[in-house]
């Protein structure tokens, strides 16, 4: 139970409430370091606003999102303002409608995701319109990085095409390396096989499993594919109406009932029997 | 094209090489001008004279029938056009099948190889042409003139194209950066007597600031209101340069404001001047050609530094916003900040083509800084391509050259009469092309975007990838 010994991100008491909708309700879980950690549960159940949350694009009515540093630091994540998440937490995203600068190059999306770095190096634009400083060589370095993403997603041979002109399956890893560009701690992955078929999220089994195992990145995932969520996830939890109703490893979600029963419905003379039970 | 065509449509549907039916297109185009007779009836035919307090109708039945038949003989050429075009598109084209696909050069690439080249020859030896040309000095004065007003909207379209063509921020209110600089020159210069080249920065730095304040509070704003806030605040800033008459001696303007010194020398005959230290003869010409060449090494500065700063984090931050504001808040970029470096770096250029035009009238008033200027010069950016810069400067030539140039279409009067003005037809004109863009170019002159880094191949980006922001 790696999630329980050392957490990386620790949310408790999770609510949100949209006026007087309840989003996510009282929820608390562990994403183990070094996990991947897959987060499903019905259509409308709250996923994705659990992922808003945690990335600052909601602020959260009431709970703590805890991330903690390797060094044993912690930075509360609904403290921090929305753009500091990932340069200052390291924590990075992607998209369930994909979000690529689609009018850039791919390899200009990449450079984008290395804004900070790159600022500072060059003197926060001041040095670099001079072209004073090291921003020609911080600017090379970048692209190093972006070019190791680009091979490692089998993306090299379309560097300089237009990121909007990419097919679905590529746009979809595409994200996926920009997020990797910021060197995140935790990669929140909102749906990253929808649209997949299945050759195409058996690659990105492999690539999350590498990134998992050559970077340490954390990952925290959102899926319907059972596929991907069953064979590569560490730890499971099962969100239906913005509460837990299961959380463990593949094995014990998929044999817990609740869940069986939120997925699938109970069966028609269950309810009679319930009915039966309590007069109705 | 998009007009009805009995030849277009059956050369696509059967994929025969339709032959130009002469007997269609001139049925066609007697119904098209039968339809332009009915529309003139009420329109052309007829005008109404005063003659004392007598109203009279005088009748133009000559000018329908000019009309007319101008629209029957274009008719004809139009059927000929598309007749032959889809005869050329039905025929194989024998290299199709067998040469392997290559890119096309984009229309950037294209324009970019030869026009830029040329467009800075012409730019930097425009005094001497005219002089050529023209044969004089005196007689070139209405040339550099219209070259140093062209130059002063090629800048501001450059600075604009910061704030709208890059970040994607829509500001309808640009002239007020433009008053700010001018004003901050004729303020500083006629108040405490601080020379051109010393304003010249200060006005910059201020309309910068101004840039900031006007951008904390509207940033979080997005698309039409911004557009609206940007526009209220060029209002006001016009407004209280005419209500604050302490200050700016109020709609009257401020007058007499210094010249620009030849870094020191001062462009005055006699002892000490610029003619004098130089042994030239004096001759009022030698300002106006040093305000040309100054005008234009500020519009190459202003495009030094855009092109610089699209090669740097913050001008691929600007476009990225433009692209996807919530992707870039997700990869850790200050959307805030980009944005108002934006405003800012824009309004700073509007500043400095604000100083010159001061120093260049030597009268500042408010007349000279309302909406209509901020319509042109966002007009110059949307029609030359959002982000692309040779394109706001063949906009602006044309946007601001070509009004100049119907003065000259005097042959015209041989053709419409002696009362015929084609001055007057300006903003018909502006309209019909306005329209005829919006046809055929809707993203823009030049809608392609260059990329700002490349690994191996140089690519082109479509205009209808790029998006035009949202606010």
């Amino acid at each position: 139970m790696r999630w329980q010994q050392d957490p990386i991100l620790d949310v408790q008491h999770l609510t949100m409430r949209f006026g007087g909708l309840v989003a996510i309700n009282d929820l608390s879980f562990k994403a183990g370091r070094g996990d991947i950690t897959a987060l499903i549960g019905p259509n409308g159940a709250g996923k994705t606003t659990v992922f808003n949350c945690i990335t600052g694009f909601y602020k959260p009515t009431e709970g703590m999102l805890a991330l903690r540093k390797p060094d044993g630091s912690q930075l509360l994540l609904e403290r921090l303002p929305g753009f500091d998440i990932n340069w200052k937490a390291k924590v990075a995203r992607t998209f369930q409608n994909i979000r690529l600068f689609s009018g850039m190059t791919v390899l200009e999306n990449l450079l984008v995701a290395q804004h900070n770095p790159l600022m500072i190096s060059s003197g926060f634009t001041f040095l670099g319109v001079l072209g004073l400083g090291g921003y020609a060589k911080a600017e090379r370095a970048a692209i190093e990085r972006a070019k190791f993403w680009l091979e490692k997603t089998r993306l090299i041979d379309r560097a300089d095409d237009p990121a909007g002109d990419l097919p679905y399956g590529d746009q979809r890893r595409l994200e996926i390396a920009r997020a990797m560009c910021t060197d995140p701690l935790l990669l929140c992955l909102d749906e990253p096989a929808a649209g997949l078929n299945p050759r195409e999220s058996h690659d990105l089994n492999e690539l999350l499993l590498s990134i998992r195992k050559d970077h340490g990145t954390s990952i925290l995932l959102i899926e319907h594919d059972m596929s991907v969520v069953m064979e590569i996830s560490d730890h499971v939890v099962v969100l239906d109406y913005g509460t837990k109703i299961s959380d463990g490893s593949p094995n014990e979600v998929k044999n817990d009932p609740r869940v069986i029963a939120a997925y699938l419905g109970v069966d028609d003379e269950e309810i009679a029997k319930v009915e039966a039970e309590i007069g109705a | 094209m998009n007009a009805p065509s009995i030849t277009t449509s059956s050369a696509q549907d059967t994929a025969v090489p339709s032959r130009f039916n002469l007997a269609a297109a001139l049925k066609d185009a007697f119904i098209t001008a039968l339809i332009a007779l009915g529309l003139s009836i009420p329109i052309l035919s007829y005008k109404t004279e005063q003659n004392g307090s007598d109203l009279f109708l005088a009748s133009r039945w000559r000018l329908v029938a000019i009309f007319c038949a101008i629209v029957f003989v274009l008719r004809v050429l139009e059927h000929a056009f598309l007749a032959t075009r889809a005869a050329r598109k039905a025929l194989p084209d024998p290299h199709q099948a067998t040469e392997p696909v290559h890119a096309e050069p984009s229309a950037y690439q294209k324009v970019s190889r030869f026009a830029i080249p040329m467009f800075l020859g012409v730019a930097v030896s425009f005094p001497i042409l005219v002089y050529l040309v023209q044969g004089g000095l005196n007689e070139s004065r209405y040339w550099v003139d219209l070259g140093i007003l062209i130059l002063t909207y090629v800048m501001l379209g450059w600075g604009l194209n910061i704030v709208v063509g890059l970040a994607g921020l829509l500001d309808l209110g640009y002239v007020a950066f433009y008053a700010v600089g001018a004003y901050s020159y004729a303020l500083l210069s006629t108040t405490f007597g601080l020379s051109f080249w010393i304003c010249l920065p200060l006005a910059g730095i201020l309309a910068a600031f101004w840039g900031m304040i006007l951008g904390f509070p509207v940033l979080r704003l997005r698309g039409d209101y911004l557009a609206i806030v940007t526009l209220a605040f060029g209002e006001i800033i016009r407004l209280v340069l005419i209500n604050w008459v302490d200050l700016t001696n109020g709609g009257a303007g401020i007058s007499s404001i210094p010249r620009a010194s030849f870094f020191g020398l001062p462009f005055t005959a006699g002892e000490g001047g610029f003619a004098d230290t130089f042994g030239l003869e004096f001759h009022g010409m030698h300002r106006m050609i040093f305000l040309y060449y100054l005008i234009l090494a500020l519009a190459l500065l202003t495009n030094f530094v855009t092109m610089r700063l699209r090669r740097l984090p913050i001008g691929r931050a600007w476009e990225a916003l433009r692209e996807d504001e919530i992707a870039c808040r997700s990869l850790g970029i200050n959307t805030t900040n980009t944005k108002l470096t934006a405003f800012a770096i824009g309004a700073m250029f509007g500043g400095f083509a604000g100083s010159f035009f001061a120093v260049r009238q030597g009268f500042v008033s408010p007349e000279s800084f309302n909406f209509l200027e901020s319509a042109i010069i966002l007009a110059i950016v949307v029609l030359g391509g959002m982000g692309s810069q040779i394109g706001v400067a063949i906009a602006a030539i044309v946007l601001v050259g070509g009004p100049e140039m119907l003065r000259n279409l005097t042959f015209l009067k041989a053709v419409f009469g002696e009362g015929f003005d084609p001055n007057e037809y300006r903003l018909l004109l502006f309209g019909m092309g306005m329209v005829a863009m919006m046809v055929w170019r809707p993203r823009g002159l030049i809608s392609e975007r260059e990329p700002s880094v490349i690994l191996k191949e140089r690519k082109a980006i479509s205009g209808s990838l790029v998006k035009e922001g949202h606010g």
